[in-house]
């Protein structure tokens, strides 16, 4: 398996990093989280149609640039360093997936294209007030006259579920259980009888929303009652995007701390030459370097068609929670008082740290779907 | 300078090979044939026993070995250690008299460099050497010595100079380990082996001659030997494969083999026996518990992340890229292993981890997993020196307060066992 960034690949992120630091510095991610919406569509389709992000790794087929999922996982690294305020995961990455995965070939036409274009902002409203991240919580029916979908329910933690677009919908049959009954579908977000609330989320600069489906008018994404398998895929696929974010989140915490301590005197002395400070920044860096591996690796073995695909995305997932969180608690410390003030920066990513550690499954979580493939 | 390619060292080592190689040769006639003609040191000197080969080239000899099933020589431990340091800084004197015999494996070597006052800080031994009428007479103690009771001789590194700084007051030399001035004691260690051994010299003598480079020049030739250390145990793994061939000469390497490594035997138990894991856990029925299972995916998921570490830094290397951070945290996250494996093999065994030798699970590995994982975060380094060094090196913050620096080494405080 190939495990190493090619020169095109450093050249692309090295540029997308200065792109992105200059263009979302903490400035404007304390501006844009302050707002209800956490985005501003004319700035974001600026930077996205120059360096066409969102198409990164759509195919070509369906108007994106049919790169893997390596190099988008490229992209949310760099995003996750920058904490830049923009509607990327929900569309490029879960509603992506799960139409390229669901969807039929007509559909894929139809809908990727716009998506791809930064047009179209979509997202995949799955998980519901229950907060589990397996189909045994999904709830929400769907009903079917003569071809004519209604959606009910309620979905929550539905990533900038306020602004989006397009909502692709995970819903059941009445009387079907976890894997069955299954289906994804796509619903317009000025539906009728859908109501939106934007939930108060700790990290500011991620918005979530609630959204009530009252019979909502709704189109089957791909066929009826075989969302599961297309789901599993889309999860394996997100998870290891958010593991690459969160390695990109822990690594910009990581230098941020110990360029402080570096810089900080206490007692007549830089306190970087205390030796419990510099034990503490070699634990963060085997933490962070040791994560970033498992995050490179399983985006590696998913573009592989790897046998070990689908826990190395768990692994890659529990690392990167483990370790982004454990960075953001150190670098607070490392920063003492000054790093729980509101002024300075590090809160901004410690509570990054903090959503991104149980959204998609928590460590405890992906620590059973390891087991569970072991113990098969 | 011959311009060697892949192609003419494989045939010239296949034609040597095809009319020397002999399994029914005694093992003591192989490796002279070795010696005589080079190939059992490819890369070493042409004068002394080699061929000159680049070292990139030396794969594509093994490989023609392994394919005939032919011995390599035996390269084990401080021996290369020895030979790299004499190639290296050896008078011609030296060469002559230990090169071939480390070739064809008929003498035994040891390192005396650490001491019981000085392990982290090896700098700091303070064994004697004094020159007394026209010979060198040494007094102290050296520490972990590997092989010292077999061995017929030590490379020394012993203080020659009080009044000179910490590094400029040592000296190197070959001692013979075989005088009555060297007493060697096993040292027993918490896990029952005796893998290293204490050595007293008493009045010990080293002839003028057996000095290597200069006086003072000690540290500099100790550096040389060290940087060998690491690649010398990749070679000491490699030679411990013996093919399963059947054959006299075959038998006489294992029986070496055996000997050779057998204080060792505990060292895969020391890194924490990951493998065993979940075999062990379906076995015990402790695969069911939840909390086991959280341990067991932790650390299943500690140990895979280092694994691809070191893969990550593996693929850098061969792109040619120059070395990342991720190259210099195998050893500490190899300790971190270590230490949660022997937690989760204790949580998957229970009341069995009280239990030793064969009374306690896997006939006693289990056991011997909870009694020798600390040495991983001490042995070759500890993990504090580690984050020294890594902080240092490749986080670029401030280099330890040095206390003795610039002093003469008689002013600077030090233990009082010495």
């Amino acid at each position: 398996m190939k495990f190493s960034f090619t020169e095109e690949q450093d050249e692309f992120r090295f540029g997308l990093r200065r792109f992105l630091e200059d263009k979302s510095p903490s400035t404007e991610v304390r501006r844009l989280m302050a707002t209800p919406d956490g985005w501003e569509r004319e700035q974001w389709s600026k930077i996205n149609t120059e360096l066409g992000l969102t198409a990164v790794a759509i195919p070509e087929a369906y108007g994106g640039h049919g790169f893997g999922l390596s190099e988008q996982c490229i992209i949310l690294e760099e995003m996750g360093r920058s904490l830049l305020c923009a509607p990327y995961f929900g569309s490029a990455v879960l509603a992506t997936s799960a139409i390229l995965y669901a969807g039929t070939e007509a559909q894929k036409k139809e809908l990727l294209p716009g998506i791809a274009s930064g047009d179209t902002v979509a997202t995949l409203a799955f998980t519901e007030e229950n907060g589990l991240w397996d189909n045994s919580g999904i709830a929400t029916v769907f009903e079917n006259k003569n071809q004519h979908y209604s959606i009910s329910g309620t979905k929550s933690f539905v990533l900038d579920g306020n602004t989006a677009d397009l909502i692709i919908v995970l819903a059941r049959t009445p009387d079907s259980k976890n894997d069955e009954g299954l289906s994804l579908f796509t619903v317009d977000a000025k539906a009728s009888g859908l109501r939106k609330d934007l939930l108060k989320s700790v990290d500011e600069t991620r918005k979530l929303a609630r959204i009530h489906f009252d019979q909502v008018p709704a189109k089957i994404l791909g066929t009826e009652g075989t969302a599961a398998g297309p789901m599993k895929k889309t999860m394996t696929r997100s998870i290891i995007c958010l593991a690459n974010e969160m390695v990109g989140g822990a690594e910009r915490l990581r230098e941020d701390a110990l360029e402080y301590v570096k810089m900080r005197m206490q007692f007549g002395r830089s306190i970087a030459s205390f030796q419990v400070t510099k034990h503490k920044a070699t634990d963060m860096l085997a933490d962070v370097e040791l994560a970033k591996s498992a995050a490179y690796f399983a985006a590696a073995a998913f573009d592989d068609d790897d046998d070990e695909t689908e826990e190395a995305a768990s692994i890659a997932k529990a690392a990167s929670s483990e370790a982004y969180m454990q960075t953001a608690i150190h670098s607070i410390q490392m920063h003492g008082g000054i790093g729980f003030t509101w002024d300075n920066d590090t809160h901004l990513w410690f509570k990054r740290a903090k959503s991104c550690e149980v959204f998609l499954g928590d460590p405890a979580h992906h620590h059973e779907k390891m087991m569970t493939i072991w113990d098969a | 300078m011959t311009n060697y390619t892949e192609n003419s060292v494989r045939e010239e080592a296949r034609a040597w090979l095809g009319e020397n190689w002999n399994p029914n040769l005694d093992l003591f006639e192989w490796r002279n044939k070795l010696a005589d003609s080079g190939w059992g040191l490819p890369n070493w000197p042409s004068d002394w026993y080699g061929r000159d080969l680049p070292v990139g080239l030396v794969p594509i000899v093994e490989e023609e070995f392994h394919r005939v099933g032919a011995l390599p020589i035996p390269k084990s431990g401080i021996r290369m250690l020895a030979a790299a340091t004499i190639l290296n800084h050896g008078t011609e004197m030296h060469k002559q008299k230990f090169l071939r015999r480390i070739v064809t494996g008929q003498d035994v070597w040891c390192q005396l460099f650490s001491e019981p006052g000085s392990g982290s800080d090896l700098a700091g031994a303070t064994t004697k050497a004094v020159m007394v009428g026209n010979k060198w007479v040494v007094n102290g103690q050296k520490v972990w010595t590997t092989s010292a009771h077999k061995a017929h001789w030590g490379l020394l590194l012993a203080r020659t100079d009080m009044d000179a700084t910490k590094h400029d007051g040592l000296s190197y030399f070959i001692i013979d380990m075989k005088q009555p001035g060297i007493e060697t004691q096993p040292l027993k260690q918490m896990n029952g082996y005796a893998s290293f051994n204490q050595v007293f010299l008493t009045d010990a003598e080293v002839l003028p001659d057996f000095q290597v480079a200069e006086l003072g020049d000690g540290w500099k030739v100790a550096t040389t030997t060290l940087m060998h250390e690491r690649r010398a145990a990749d070679s000491l793994r490699a030679w411990g494969q013996v093919p399963d061939n059947e054959g006299p000469i075959y038998d006489q390497e294992r029986a070496e083999i055996e000997t050779t490594m057998a204080p060792y035997k505990w060292y895969p138990q020391r890194a924490g026996r990951v493998d065993l894991i979940m075999e062990r856990a379906k076995e015990t029925g402790a695969i069911k518990d939840p909390a086991i299972r959280q341990e067991i995916a932790k650390l299943m998921t500690l140990h895979k992340s280092a694994e691809w570490t070191a893969r990550r830094a593996r693929s850098a290397q061969e792109q040619g890229k120059p070395q990342g951070p991720e190259g210099s945290l195998g050893k500490l996250a190899a300790s971190n292993v270590a230490r949660t494996a022997a937690r989760v093999h204790t949580m998957i065994s229970g009341a069995n981890s009280m239990l030793s030798g064969e009374d306690s699970p896997e006939n006693g590995t289990v056991s011997e997993v909870l009694i020798s994982f600390p040495a991983s975060s001490i042995a070759g380094g500890t993990d504090e020196i580690q984050k020294n060094i890594i902080s240092e090196r490749v986080l670029d913050m401030p280099k330890e307060t040095r206390f003795d620096a610039g002093k003469p080494f008689k002013d600077i405080p030090r233990n009082t066992i010495s």
